[in-house]
């Protein structure tokens, strides 16, 4: 029982991020009809941010210090970050909290990022057919994986989160398991409220505010919607930078779950897509879903008691392509997804 | 009414200069075996994923797994049975075929973005099974490769100590039959290169044939209007099914050359990175062209070689012209998109090549030869009169 507990924490976090991004992807493409291909890339270039900031925070100052010799007998230098010399404690506190810190950063550079990709590229696919967005698309996420390879190496980065977050929470007492059986991080607690918050964010911004309104009645009918005065590109563009954000927010905070390395906007993006599929095209709530459904699936199938099962029936473990087979069998059975409607884009 | 040259014509005309590679491609330095052999492999590759792509428009992200497929099965026909590529090529064909069969069995349910992502999302899955659940059968990480105390039963041992080579019933693939001197270059012709030539010739001859046929009209029926044809009571998956598997087997086909040139067969070969360039070389060259994957794939293997050897000396010798903080800064340009930069330089191009050139180089090319003989002006001034 408390091992089945743990995998449906284990797969939440992974699940947020599937979520977050599926949720960007299904946004640009209510929105805007564009299958975004480089969806994976903003979840990258966020992470990327966060280790921008970190760079930044640790620009030191290197003072001689002659009492003190290092091993070679060179005077030793002693480096201070300048932001801990000029703010004392505080500056102290912003290394600590690089990660949650460079949201601030990673929301405004995120949105501009997505406008200026939707009215600098993608604007000019619209009329086109979908094979050239994709195409488009998947060689701009090869550029900025590219890109971001050159700046920072094909390393991954190590980061670290806050001192109050590391650590694990003995979780499994709260609900009554011994102590010690279900151990978990707290960094990834902090994720997945984080993309609790956002989501919810997300969805009441759309259902409770005007422009939220104005951007569902333009997914619904975009024509009317127009014809009623409104300028719908405009708010179409925002969706797009704010589903740019909530990649890039996503990205910065996975930086403490995961290393961030150039190549994971791609992992992650093919995984988003059948999620995206699994979900129903076009559905926010079915991407959410889905997100975390096959997060959880995937962590139960990396069980060791599910992959002994299976190697006792001589087959062998499948956690690595549990997803891709959930989507085949769901897609057989319930073509248009859990909770899509039926027909979207479908040519 | 359009002109069009006659396919006879086309084909000699192609079989003579695919077979006459190792002599035009001298003055540029890729005339080595090697790489005319990828050539000629991924022209193969490209003309069949033209089949699908070209003619029905579904666009496929997963082709790169039935290469892999294919380069699986050839190394197995290696390693059980003999070094004779024929029936190494045979089972991967076969192979790659079946394994195209229930995948596009089941992609082929959707369409549009659809398909693109159920193909994708399969190509990954084959990818992980490769590298890592299917261990025992694919080598995981490492690949597939072959070793000295396999069985090969058909073989008998000349050389024990050394692994064999593979041959086509006693032609050693890598063997330089003729190694002239012409026109001051030294160039080489080996059997390998006319093996895959060979295979190339005839699948364009096939290809050609297809885009000629009933069948090939219904293909691109399906392009057109597809709801339309399900109007007319037709149903069009058993023609997109074809075409799938078609494309597969010439994927696979290819899988298997690959192979015989080199045994070994990894999965990152079947990363769906290679599907995209796969799908580049088509769209480059010009999908739903017959010469147009060819062209693509060439041009891409070539540059691909060409810039993968380009490093900063070679840069900083070329843009000596100038001063030196222009040097350095040409090269500091420029740095970024050669040697290691190959996949920054693709990533471009791919993005260029669908903003502005949909049509591929061959469209261009006819753009530039109307421009040229002023056919454009020409029916301006009929419309106008």
């Amino acid at each position: 029982m408390d091992a089945i507990f743990l995998q449906i924490l284990n797969g939440l976090d992974k699940g947020s991020a599937y979520a977050l991004i599926a949720l960007g992807l299904t946004l640009i493409f209510g929105t805007l009809g564009v299958v975004n291909f480089a969806h994976g890339a903003l979840f990258m270039i966020g992470a990327f941010v966060a280790v921008t900031l970190s760079k930044v925070l640790a620009i030191s100052k290197v003072v001689l210090d002659p009492e003190r010799l290092d091993f070679l007998g060179n005077p030793a230098k002693i480096k201070t970050p300048y932001v801990i010399e000029w703010f004392g404690s505080f500056g102290e506190w912003m290394i600590d909290y690089t990660i949650p810190l460079s949201l601030l950063l990673t929301i405004p550079i995120m949105i501009i990022i997505g406008v200026v990709m939707e009215r600098g590229l993608i604007r000019h696919f619209y009329k086109r057919p979908h094979a050239d967005q994709i195409l488009v698309t998947f060689g701009l996420a090869i550029v900025l994986q590219e890109l971001i390879k050159i700046f920072f190496g094909s390393e991954a980065v190590p980061m670290q989160t806050p001192d109050t977050f590391t650590g694990a929470l003995d979780i499994g007492i709260w609900f009554g398991f011994n102590p010690g059986s279900v151990i978990y991080p707290y960094w990834r607690l902090v994720y997945f409220f984080f993309a609790a918050v956002v989501i919810g964010g997300v969805f009441s911004f759309l259902r409770f505010t005007t422009f939220g309104m104005v951007v569902r009645a333009g997914m619904a009918d975009r024509e009317t919607v127009g014809l009623l005065g409104i300028n719908i590109d405009k708010k179409f563009t925002i969706m797009f930078g704010v589903a740019a954000a909530v990649a890039g927010t996503a990205g910065a905070m996975y930086t403490g779950v995961n290393q961030p390395v150039f190549h994971m906007g791609m992992d992650f993006l093919v995984l988003s897509f059948v999620v995206v599929v699994v979900g129903g095209m076009g559905s926010l709530p079915g991407a959410v879903a889905a997100g975390f459904l096959l997060g959880v699936l995937e962590s139960f199938a990396s069980m060791p008691g599910v992959k002994n099962a299976f190697e006792a029936i001589g087959l062998p473990s499948i956690d690595q392509i549990i997803i891709y087979l959930v989507a085949v069998i769901i897609l057989l059975v319930r073509p248009r997804g859990l909770m899509g409607k039926v027909g979207v884009m479908e040519e | 009414m359009k002109k069009r040259m006659n396919d006879k014509l086309l084909i000699l005309i192609f079989s003579v200069v695919i077979l006459a590679f190792p002599l035009i491609l001298a003055p540029t330095g890729a005339a080595y075996p090697d790489l005319m052999q990828r050539f000629a492999i991924y022209g193969i590759f490209a003309i069949g994923f033209n089949i699908l792509f070209g003619l029905t428009g579904y666009l496929s992200f997963g082709h790169a797994a039935f290469l892999g497929v294919g380069s699986y099965a050839a190394m197995w026909m290696f390693k059980l049975l003999t070094m004779n590529i024929f029936p190494a090529l045979i089972l991967s064909v076969l192979i790659a075929g079946i394994f195209s069969l229930l995948i596009g069995f089941i992609s082929l349910r959707r369409s549009g973005i659809y398909f693109s992502i159920l193909t994708l999302a399969f190509a990954q899955m084959s990818y992980n099974l490769a590298y890592s659940v299917l261990t025992p059968l694919t080598n995981g990480e490492t690949g597939l490769q072959l070793r000295l105390d396999d069985p090969r039963v058909l073989d008998t041992v000349v050389d024990a100590g050394s692994l064999p080579s593979t041959n086509l019933f006693g032609l050693e693939m890598k063997h330089v039959f003729w190694n002239p001197e012409i026109l001051g270059y030294n160039l080489q012709f080996n059997y390998g290169f006319y093996v895959c030539a060979a295979l190339l010739i005839l699948s364009f001859y096939i290809s050609v044939k297809i885009f000629r046929s009933p069948f090939g009209m219904m293909l691109r029926a399906v392009k057109t209007n597809q709801t339309r044809l399900n109007y007319t009571g037709i149903s069009t998956r058993p023609y997109t099914l074809a075409a799938f598997v078609i494309s597969g087997m010439f994927a696979g086909l290819a899988g298997g050359l690959l192979a015989t040139m080199d045994p070994l067969a990894g999965a990152d070969r079947m990363q769906w990175t290679a599907s995209g360039e796969l799908v580049l070389m088509v769209v480059l060259g010009g999908s739903g062209t017959l010469i147009g994957p060819v062209l693509g794939a060439i041009f891409i293997r070539y540059f691909n070689s060409v810039l993968s050897q380009i490093n900063e000396f070679t840069l900083h010798a070329w843009f000596s012209f100038g001063p030196e903080w222009m040097t350095n800064l040409l090269v500091s340009i420029v740095d970024p998109f050669v040697g290691e930069g190959w996949e920054l330089t693709l990533g471009a191009l791919f993005m260029l090549v669908v903003t502005f050139l949909p049509g591929g180089l061959v469209d261009g090319g006819q753009r530039v030869g109307r421009w040229i003989t002023g056919a454009n002006r020409r029916a301006a001034k009929a419309r106008e009169a």
